[in-house]
């Protein structure tokens, strides 16, 4: 509409009168940053605002030099004559949505979020809102998320039968979250040493400085001349190290795969891993459409994901719903 | 149920055989023997007749869900399998499950009773399954109430385990399990004692040939091998036995009724005769296109006219069984020796070949040609011929079951291939389900882009990912899942035959089309034309 507060323009989500962006794909002058995944931090704006508990992990992803202001959850600031404030978004840690308010009107972005509790961050925060401006990543009844615990547990089971057989344990999870998410919910239940992928490494130790609970990690180095040195380990490592050489080090390992995807068969079998685990840090659809009920928004607009479906399907249940274009990926 | 639920999840598990076989093993001793003989019969893949359609499945999934029908097609087109849409959608909203049913009382009492319910009646039982089955177990009797469950063991791996968990040797299991038979407790303990289930109609597990790859020089002395065109038919065993005449088809499918005339001629064979060879649709010419044969293959009863049509005939070219004796642990040049005198016999005894010069069971021509260098040449006929290529066996060579490689090797001729552009995609199926995957090509009439062929394989993963990716980039419309993109990506195709179709716009079919590679060189505009294709159809045939 002309007069939304939020718009999607070719630089990215654009609130005029406040005159910043919300994760724009391209440089800015002013970004207002949800969380640190690369599709919705990237590098080459003016200034950058985030919430403070993510400040470690976004400088890593940024150059040395750039400007940023970390802010804590529900402090407002002010854009304009625009009120801007940070609320926990559960995505990840130091994940936010973004609430914006202006002449009474309120606008909520949830850049991604979801519903279940993870030991990693901040739980999500359900706020009042005019329109919701939400993530549609999963947005198919198929996907519904088993509880966290039966994963975590489903995995340990996985690590002690290769023990028992004597071959590592590879779990490829997205570096920055995932892989946190899964060592805390590991630590709460053995406190066994677990090897770590160089690229889980570094994040996992701004977790760990942000006093988050983790097991004691080891790095996955080069075995030297110590045959089998992995046998029996559980080894965390992101999606990108699956088939390449920086495998071999195992020898004989079983693979799995930590991601929301992994709810449908044909996804785990395209992924080549022998064991897919249900565990996502976006919304399932029974989250997404409680999320709705519970931000009271009026109007509904998705950016990524089964955006159509999702649409389609609100607007038949009565809800006035629209998309916004984006290029967040999201699938991870 | 949940005992095979628990097997399917330890199978689909690991890539390990040696998992896979013990997994297996541990199944088969741990089942009571009426559930393991129903478990064989889902391993080997074996289906029951179809008794509730999908589409009223699908209906059904709709209503106990409560969503919109068309997000129930959406959700189910993501997904890519009804079975497994049903289970993610239905399944687990429960918090206790129902007992378990054992597997023989799920297919003797709830499965195949269902055939002969009224619908209603269909409906509530297999909506209240829905609701009481933990999701596997959902998922695996919807799969088998769809139809065949695949499971991703191999047939050879299913016999070894069961030879392996009864003591017995694996040649007796397969033969056991070949050709048609009842899942009992009764059946399953007589597989410890395998010459007792013999039947009469039993066929032999087929003995399957290797690709070769490069020049046959390498296998040695030309003299050592015995070579044959492979013929572009339908593989089968001829079985006659104590006054019963059978024809097996390779996936054990029993088929005599569809050809009486090689039936008919199979009668003047010898009891406890055994012949392995190749299904034709052959005319006073030679073999005519495969297309002609799959019309005869869809008639289950074909009538006096098709069979003046398109007649059959079966080129024999092993003899497994002669006067009741199994042959197959005789060498080949041995066995080949006696089917030619035993086929020359039965013809005399028939009165000569038929009204037309031929005969319909006759003896496939061992190719004489003296040199290696001889048999390329011969090869290189082979399209003109229309056969495949040519068939490489040592001569002697024993019949063994499956595939084994290094004594018969098929050595095809290369593909047929031209250039199309990509104008259609949608989403694959099972594992490829939310990516585009299945491809629509065109080549060129005039200035116009006309569908030709659809293919599903060829590229690597990463190829995949980024068509995919371009696809959704540049799509034009959108008709349901289907998308027509731009005409700006050219591919290589091959294919096995080209014929003349008035089912395809294009009006031609191609066999087997599969993509060779994506020619990101060439610009749509040098894609080939219709024309060329045709021409390659109206080439003479020899």
């Amino acid at each position: 509409m002309h007069d939304d507060l939020i718009l999607a323009t070719p630089r990215g989500l654009y609130c005029p009168p406040g005159d910043f962006y919300i994760d724009p794909w391209q440089p800015a002058a002013r970004a207002v940053i949800t969380h640190a995944h690369a599709d919705h931090l990237r590098p080459g704006s003016a200034h950058y605002t985030l919430a403070a508990p993510g400040e470690a992990v976004a400088r890593r992803r940024l150059p040395a030099d750039t400007t940023l202001t970390a802010v804590p959850y529900g402090e407002p600031l002010v854009f304009g004559d625009v009120r801007v404030s940070l609320h926990p978004a559960g995505h990840v840690l130091g994940s936010a949505q973004v609430r914006v308010e202006h002449q009474g009107r309120v606008w909520v972005v949830s850049g991604d979020y979801k519903r279940e509790a993870d030991p990693t961050c901040a739980p999500f925060e359900a706020v009042a809102c005019d329109v919701f401006v939400s993530e549609a990543t999963f947005a198919l009844p198929v996907y519904r998320w088993p509880p966290t615990e039966r994963v975590a547990e489903e995995i340990l089971a996985w690590w002690r039968d290769n023990r028992a057989r004597g071959v590592a344990s590879v779990l490829f999870c997205y570096a920055l979250g995932k892989a946190q998410r899964v060592l805390a919910e590991l630590a709460a239940r053995t406190d066994e040493p677990i090897y770590l992928h160089g690229a889980v490494a570094s994040l996992t130790e701004d977790y760990r400085a942000a006093g988050i609970r983790l097991p004691v990690t080891l790095p996955a180095s080069e075995p030297g001349t110590r045959p089998r040195a992995y046998a029996g380990a559980l080894v965390v490592a992101p999606p990108s190290a699956a088939g390449s050489t920086w495998m071999r080090r195992f020898g004989e390992c079983s693979t799995g795969y930590v991601s929301g995807w992994m709810r449908i068969r044909g996804n785990r079998r395209r992924r080549g891993c022998d064991r897919g685990f249900v565990l996502s840090d976006h919304a399932d659809w029974p989250g997404l459409l409680r999320t709705f009920r519970d931000t009271g928004a009026a109007r509904i607009l998705l950016t990524h994901g089964h955006s159509d479906a999702l649409c389609r399907y609100l607007r038949e249940q009565g809800v006035a719903a629209g998309a916004l274009a984006t290029e967040y990926g999201g699938e991870h | 149920m949940r005992r095979l639920a628990a097997l399917f999840e330890r199978l689909d598990a690991t890539r390990s055989t040696r998992a896979k076989t013990e997994a297996l093993v541990e199944y088969f001793r741990g089942a009571p023997p009426a559930d393991a003989a129903w478990g064989v019969y889902v391993l080997m893949g074996r289906r029951m007749k179809r008794c509730v359609g999908a589409a009223a499945l699908r209906q059904w999934l709709t209503e106990e869900s409560a969503l919109p029908a068309w997000l129930v097609e959406e959700t189910y087109a993501s997904v890519g399998d009804l079975a497994e849409t049903v289970a993610l959608l239905l399944a687990d909203r429960t918090a206790a499950p129902a007992e378990s049913v054992p597997l023989a009382e799920w297919f003797e009492w709830r499965l195949q009773p269902l055939a002969a319910l009224p619908a209603s009646e269909q409906r509530a039982l297999v909506t209240g399954w829905w609701r009481e089955l933990p999701y596997l177990e959902c998922l695996l009797a919807t799969k088998l109430l769809t139809g065949a469950l695949r499971v991703g063991v191999s047939r050879s791996l299913v016999t070894r385990a069961l030879a392996d968990c009864l003591d017995v040797e694996r040649v007796g299991v397969e033969r056991a399990l070949m050709g048609e038979w009842t899942p009992s407790a009764a059946f399953f303990e007589s597989l410890a004692r395998p010459a007792a289930v013999a039947h009469p109609d039993q066929p032999y597990p087929f003995h399957l040939a290797s690709p070769l790859e490069g020049a046959p020089d390498a296998l040695g002395a030309r003299e050592r091998w015995i070579a044959e065109w492979k013929w572009d038919g339908i593989r089968a065993q001829v079985v006659r036995r104590a006054g019963s005449i059978a024809i097996w088809s390779r996936g054990e499918e029993s088929v005599a009724e569809r050809f009486p005339e090689i039936v008919a001629a199979a009668a003047a064979l010898p009891q406890g005769t055994v012949l392995d060879g190749e299904v034709l649709a052959w005319d006073g010419r030679g073999v005519l296109p495969f297309a002609s044969l799959q019309r005869r293959i869809g008639r289950k009863a074909p009538g006096a006219k098709i069979q003046r049509d398109i007649p059959v005939r079966y080129l024999a070219y092993d003899l497994l069984e002669a006067d009741g004796a199994d042959l197959r642990a005789r060498p080949l040049a041995e066995r080949r020796a006696r089917l030619e005198s035993l086929v020359r016999e039965a013809t005399a005894v028939a009165g000569g070949p038929g009204a037309g010069g031929w005969s319909a069971i006759d003896v496939s021509p061992v190719l004489p040609c003296g040199s290696w260098g001889d048999l390329a040449a011969a090869r290189e006929q082979a399209r003109v011929r229309g056969v495949e290529g040519l068939m490489l066996k040592d001569a002697e060579s024993v019949y063994r079951a499956g595939r084994q490689r290094g004594a018969w090797w098929k050595w095809k001729l290369d593909p047929l291939t031209f250039d199309g552009v990509l104008l259609y995609a949608a989403p694959g199926h099972g594992r490829r389900s939310n990516l585009y995957t299945d491809y629509t090509f065109g080549v060129w009439r005039d200035d116009a882009l006309v569908p030709v062929a659809k293919a599903y394989s060829g590229l690597t993963d990463a190829e995949i990912r980024d068509l995919d990716r371009w696809i959704r980039a540049h799509t034009r419309e959108k008709f349901g899942v289907v998308r027509s993109v731009e005409p700006l990506q050219v591919f290589e195709l091959a294919y096995e035959g080209i014929a003349a179709s008035t089912r395809h716009k294009s009006g031609v079919a191609l066999r087997f089309p599969r993509i060779l590679r994506w020619r990101t060189d060439k610009p749509a505009r040098e894609a080939d034309t219709l024309a060329a294709l045709r021409a390659v159809l109206e080439a003479p045939r020899g």
